[in-house]
């Protein structure tokens, strides 16, 4: 599935012709495949995927998040302390940790929606400090643990609010015509064209994670904070939103919060585990489950420092889907244990 | 043929309540804020038409420019208001009661040295002087316009929040603040845009008001209960409601004044109003309901 330049937004988004950014090379042309992981079989719930991801190589290729020294604080509690985190792109990233690790209070520190202290960077530029809208404009995308949608307006206007973030404030009187192609395309991706008018609070969970999808996509968001977007989705669901994200995350930075294991190890390119607000290990999902720290916080381990537990008590591979639910909310917990796996 | 006449009193008192409670709508009922000064708004809309009628002269015209220009003052008020005071306190409703409550004093007295204490006259144009006779009915022009601005005003406003981009982006804020933060909106400037529509509504509906008598600084008190209570009644947030629940208060209070007396029959509307509030209190229109419009 390459796309053409003449096919959707992305394509006059990049302007290859009219601006040529200096780093474009002719290997980063749209109309040539993108770069990084090799060409996967596409889904069919997911065509149409490439045409609005794969055009945009030039611009963002080199972005990354930073972040050093994040501190945040709640009256006195430390939610979040010294974490240092650097994510690439085409790094898919996962963030795990027990309940208060800090995941979901470092993704709103991020966006702004938490004041925090030390520094992330996306792109070159501090996020700390500024507000949350500007932060999303500046290309950072993120999903609520509640899959969070405007309930009362139609899916196709949901699209048009992330899409249109960016508008001139003369131009919102203006109604609309026609449907703009990166929306259409969004609309194609998340799966939800015959769903367009519909109130997006009717929409079932996993739909809802999708269209919150959809809308970082016509956001525009080159840096994508996921809180737990496959919970409570079938197992087809997860696979598909899996080969979603890893689309995605080829020319975006993305870091995932997400409590299923399994999920985790079929699509996270890296771990990073969080406890009590700092970083306690990063690696690949090999080492990571090795660790022995790791393994102690996930199967609470006898009162012993980390760093005495030799590797070999444990048997290696132990952080068994197992422990996702222990660390999952009650309600969440029942649902993916009674669900087919 | 009585029952006919009250029909339309009932009818063209429910448009002058809708007209001050529709502001009030989106204000109250959309972003939560009890703005006590927004009936000296509608006093403000009020003396722009008093104003404009002194500068321009013709009556006509005068009233056609003074609807846009108390749209604009009531809504500049507002904005003053919201940029000043109010967005300091959101999360304090019972602070923005009192405090909007003394800027409605404040704004009362300034009315008064400016303009004096004693009421004013705005003189309708000639072409709403006189009634429509209609089957041996006299309705008066002055209340036919009215009726027809107040619906007018329900539309557009309606219209504006289902069919543009920025009424999308002020029923995205209203509905979930965080995510619309999350998707590059300005919750901040939108507030302030939907606190300039809503004040410049008030001040529409002051300029309307000079079509009905006399008018005077104290002209907005007499209408800021009424005008929640119709917000309340017809369900916080839903413009449906508060243009159902307008007429149906306008036409309660029209037929028992026929039957009673004007006092009394204020009394038996509140009485109605608190027990119909005791039955179904979150209004006629639940919040839950999908349509705002």
């Amino acid at each position: 599935m390459t796309d053409t330049p003449s096919t959707g937004q992305r394509a006059e988004l990049a302007r290859p012709h009219a601006a040529p950014e200096k780093r474009g090379t002719p290997d980063d042309r749209p109309g040539t495949p993108a770069a990084g992981p090799a060409p996967r079989a596409t889904p069919p719930g997911l065509a149409g995927a490439d045409a609005l991801l794969g055009t945009d190589t030039t611009r963002f290729r080199h972005d990354y998040l930073e972040v050093r020294g994040l501190r945040v604080e709640f009256d006195g509690f430390v939610a979040v302390r010294d974490v240092d985190l650097t994510v690439t792109q085409g790094d898919l990233r996962f963030l795990i940790g027990p309940n208060g690790a800090g995941k979901t209070t470092l993704i709103d520190a991020v966006t702004g929606l938490v004041r925090a202290t030390g520094s992330a960077a996306f792109g070159g530029s501090e996020l700390l400090g500024r507000t949350t809208h500007r932060i999303a404009r500046a290309g950072v995308g993120r999903t609520f643990q509640t899959a969070s949608v405007f309930e009362e307006l139609t899916v196709l206007q949901n699209l048009d609010i992330a899409a249109g973030a960016r508008r001139r404030p003369l131009t919102l009187l203006r109604r609309r015509t026609t449907t703009p192609p990166a929306v259409e395309q969004a609309l194609e991706t998340v799966g939800l064209t015959a769903q367009r008018d519909l109130p997006a609070g009717v929409l079932a969970h996993g739909q809802k994670q999708w269209l919150e999808i959809g809308m970082l996509l016509v956001q525009d968001a080159h840096l994508l904070l996921l809180d737990e977007p496959v919970a409570g989705m079938t197992q087809a669901e997860r696979e598909e939103t899996g080969q979603l994200l890893r689309r995605i995350g080829s020319q975006r930075v993305v870091v995932v919060v997400e409590h299923d294991m399994e999920f985790l190890r079929s699509f996270a390119d890296s771990v990073t585990v969080m406890h009590q607000g700092r970083v306690l290990a990063e690696g690949t999902v090999a080492e990571v489950q090795n660790d022995p720290a790791v393994v102690e916080v996930y199967l609470g381990t006898p009162a012993e420092p980390a760093g005495d537990v030799p590797a070999g008590t444990v048997p290696a591979g132990t952080v068994p889907a197992d422990a996702a639910p222990a660390d999952a909310a009650p309600a969440d917990a029942a649902t993916r244990e009674g669900e087919p796996r | 043929m009585d029952i006919i006449a009250q029909l339309f009193a009932g009818l063209s008192l429910g448009s002058v309540l809708l007209l001050a409670a529709l502001g009030l709508s989106l204000t109250f009922g959309q972003m939560g804020v009890i703005n006590m000064a927004h009936g000296e708004f509608m006093m403000a809309g009020a003396y722009t038409a008093f104003v404009v009628q002194g500068v321009v002269g013709d009556a006509g015209v005068s009233l056609l420019l003074a609807l846009p220009l108390g749209f604009v003052v009531g809504g500049l008020l507002g904005l003053l208001l919201e940029a000043t005071l109010i967005h300091r306190m959101y999360r304090r409703p019972l602070d923005t009661l009192l405090v909007t409550w003394g800027v409605a004093l404040v704004l009362q007295q300034v009315a008064r040295d400016v303009f004096g204490a004693p009421n004013v006259d705005v003189r309708a144009p000639a072409w709403l002087s006189g009634a429509v006779e209609i089957g041996g009915l006299a309705l008066p022009r002055t209340r036919l316009f009215i009726l027809a601005l107040a619906a007018v005003c329900v539309v557009a406003l309606a219209l504006a929040l289902r069919a543009t981009p920025l009424g999308r982006r002020i029923r995205a804020v209203v509905q979930n603040r965080d995510l619309a933060e999350a998707s590059g909106i300005s919750s901040r400037a939108t507030d302030r845009v939907t606190f300039f529509i809503g004040s410049g509504l008030a001040g529409i509906a002051g300029v309307a008001l000079t079509l009905l008598g006399s008018i005077g600084p104290t002209l907005g008190t007499n209408y800021i209960v009424d005008a929640f209570l119709v917000v309340v009644a017809g369900g916080i947030g839903q413009i449906k409601g508060t243009v159902i629940a307008a007429t149906a208060l306008g036409l309660m209070q029209a037929f028992l004044e026929y039957s009673t007396t004007a006092s009394v029959a204020k009394v038996l509307v509140f009485v109605a109003i608190v027990a119909f509030l005791q039955l179904r209190p979150q209004g006629l229109v639940s919040v839950r309901t999908r349509s705002l419009a």
